[in-house]
């Protein structure tokens, strides 16, 4: 029954990938790619990873669409020209495609508990966890205490890549700009949109700190809950104008969160080396080994939380302040 | 019969009318003639389908925290489908999208 | 049956391939970028996909349940942080076609490539 339901799934996450790439107005484009991504989030609900979906509806359905609206508002709504070869291109696509599907005849099958990558070092994880970290949830324990390494690297890209927009972005156009008042007051005349908004913000502010520190018992966590707060100023942004949203979070506040963050997470790593330990070693951040992994995966999971909403929002802000013309 | 029973086949009713309600709703968004209607029909399936779906699940869940939670979700959903429907609706008639200019079933009989 | 469990495989190599074809053959900036996301998601596919294990659940311990099949949790954690790093990378992406838009006043390769020539 899963298995029907799966190949609905993809063929319609298929359908929608050929009328993105097919439709020529840009804004239509955008909003399937948002659909596109709820339809992928379900997918990966269906295979298991729930923590992916949840960071695929979140990142993929809410915060993608809003840089690319904002990017299409600065830009064009329809693409102009056609390209010349495109023969040649459907030519190696399509050759591609069916070596790929040749390729795929010599995987293992799929969903076999017997395949080469459930052999290696995913039972080790699966064991560890229950008794060295003692949290339910194996994700959140393998991102923030077995490759915790890695995680670091990610939110450092993602620090990187937030300061590589503010320096595209922030510099001064050649054209003078004077800023329409609608920009800067964002839906405020809509009664209904502004009514709801206003009582759904709280919660969604809610559930993003439940995300972020039940995370290690259900589906969540830092990136996750990250990227569910920016959401909620994002839309609190689009409801009440940019400028009431940097009151309340104002840039220095954001840049601060971007940088203390990482700082948070790098911290506890040099912490870690302070008392005897290894790098990002948690165990000896507290007299039971237990207690310490499970303390450090508390605070490096606040510090990427902090990271990805300071990060997404400084984005944002970027964008959007370029907007107004 | 059982109570358990009765519960179980309830809520499979509850839950494929919801499903018809969606297969309704999708069948009108394509096929009403202009944006209102399309509207009109497709809010079919953020109003009354989640509805009968989600009390459909909670039947299935019981008395368990897994109800709350389903019956948070559907408060969600009835606060923001109307919500983005109304929005939707004030954007077109805001970009000038009026019902006369769009109707080609009138026009045929005029 | 056998054939149809390696639908997700084709499913991926299809959806990588649409990706690949708007990144090659469209000439809009912004619609390749969208193509490139297409191609990301494609191999965030595969890898959860390959991660999957029958009957297995969601790699996430529950109360007095011991003998329970989990999916693999790896593949997961590296496509959890992929996708915030995909969604940072694809902002620097759509910065720059900003700063091309003001500096060129298009987002058509042809034409920018037409006002570089010049």
């Amino acid at each position: 029954m899963t298995a029907v339901f799966s190949i609905f799934l993809l063929t319609l996450l298929i359908i929608t990938a050929i009328a993105i790439v097919r439709i020529s107005n840009l804004f239509a484009a955008v909003m399937l790619s948002g659909i596109f991504s709820l339809l992928l989030a379900a997918n990966f609900f269906v295979l298991d990873a729930a923590d992916v979906a949840l960071t695929e509806a979140a990142v993929g359905a809410g915060i993608s669409t809003v840089l690319f609206l904002s990017a299409l508002a600065m830009t064009a709504e329809h693409e102009r020209s056609v390209s010349t070869n495109r023969g040649i291109a459907l030519i190696v696509v399509i050759t591609t495609t069916i070596a790929i599907i040749y390729a795929t005849f010599d995987k293992p099958a799929f969903g076999d508990p017997a395949a080469p990558i459930h052999q290696h070092v995913a039972p080790w994880y699966l064991d560890t966890t229950r008794y060295a970290i003692e949290i339910p949830n194996v994700v959140t324990a393998v991102l923030g205490t077995f490759r915790g390494y890695d995680t670091l690297g990610e939110v450092f890209v993602v620090f990187t890549a937030g300061i590589g927009v503010m320096f595209l972005l922030s510099a001064r156009s050649g054209s003078k700009r004077q800023r329409l008042p609608q920009a800067s007051e964002g839906l405020r005349h809509y009664l209904v949109p502004r009514v709801v908004g206003r009582m759904l913000i709280p919660f969604i502010l809610l559930f993003a700190l439940y995300v972020q520190f039940h995370g290690e018992y259900s589906p969540g966590g830092g990136f996750q809950a990250g990227a569910i707060f920016a959401a909620a100023i994002i839309l609190y942004a689009l409801l009440e104008g940019e400028d009431r949203a940097l009151v309340a979070l104002p840039r220095s506040w954001l840049t601060t969160m971007m940088v203390g963050g990482a700082l948070l997470y790098g911290g506890v790593g040099v912490v870690c080396m302070l008392l005897g330990g290894n790098f990002l070693d948690y165990s000896v951040l507290s007299s039971n080994p237990v207690a310490g992994q499970q303390l450090g995966i508390l605070l490096i999971e606040a510090g990427v939380g902090i990271t990805v909403t300071g990060v997404l929002l400084n984005i944002y802000h970027a964008f959007a302040a370029r907007d107004k013309f | 019969m059982t109570l358990a029973t009765i519960v179980d086949i309830a809520s499979w009713l509850l839950m494929s009318a919801g499903g018809l309600f969606v297969l309704i709703g999708g069948i009108g968004a394509l096929r009403m003639p202009d944006l209102y209607t399309r509207m009109h029909a497709a809010s079919v399936t953020d109003s009354i389908a989640p509805i009968l779906i989600i009390t459909g699940i909670v039947l299935q869940a019981g008395f368990t925290l897994a109800s709350i939670k389903l019956i948070a979700i559907l408060l969600f959903l009835l606060l923001t489908g109307p919500t983005a429907t109304n929005a939707l609706a004030s954007a077109a008639l805001l970009a000038g999208n009026r019902t006369e200019q769009a109707t080609p079933y009138t026009s045929k009989d005029d | 049956m056998a054939l149809l469990e390696l639908y997700h495989y084709w499913a991926f190599a299809v959806l990588l391939m649409i990706g690949f074809y708007a990144v090659i053959a469209k000439l809009n900036l912004i619609k390749k970028l969208i193509g490139l996301s297409l191609f990301q998601a494609a191999v965030f596919l595969l890898y959860i996909s390959m991660g999957k294990v029958e009957g297995g659940t969601a790699p996430i311990f529950m109360d007095g349940v011991d003998e329970q099949l989990y999916s693999n949790p790896l593949p997961q954690v590296l496509i959890l942080t992929a996708i915030v790093v995909g969604i940072s990378t694809l902002a620097l992406g759509l910065g720059i076609v900003v700063r091309i838009k003001e500096e060129y006043g298009s987002i058509e390769e042809n034409e920018i490539q037409e006002i570089d020539q010049r």
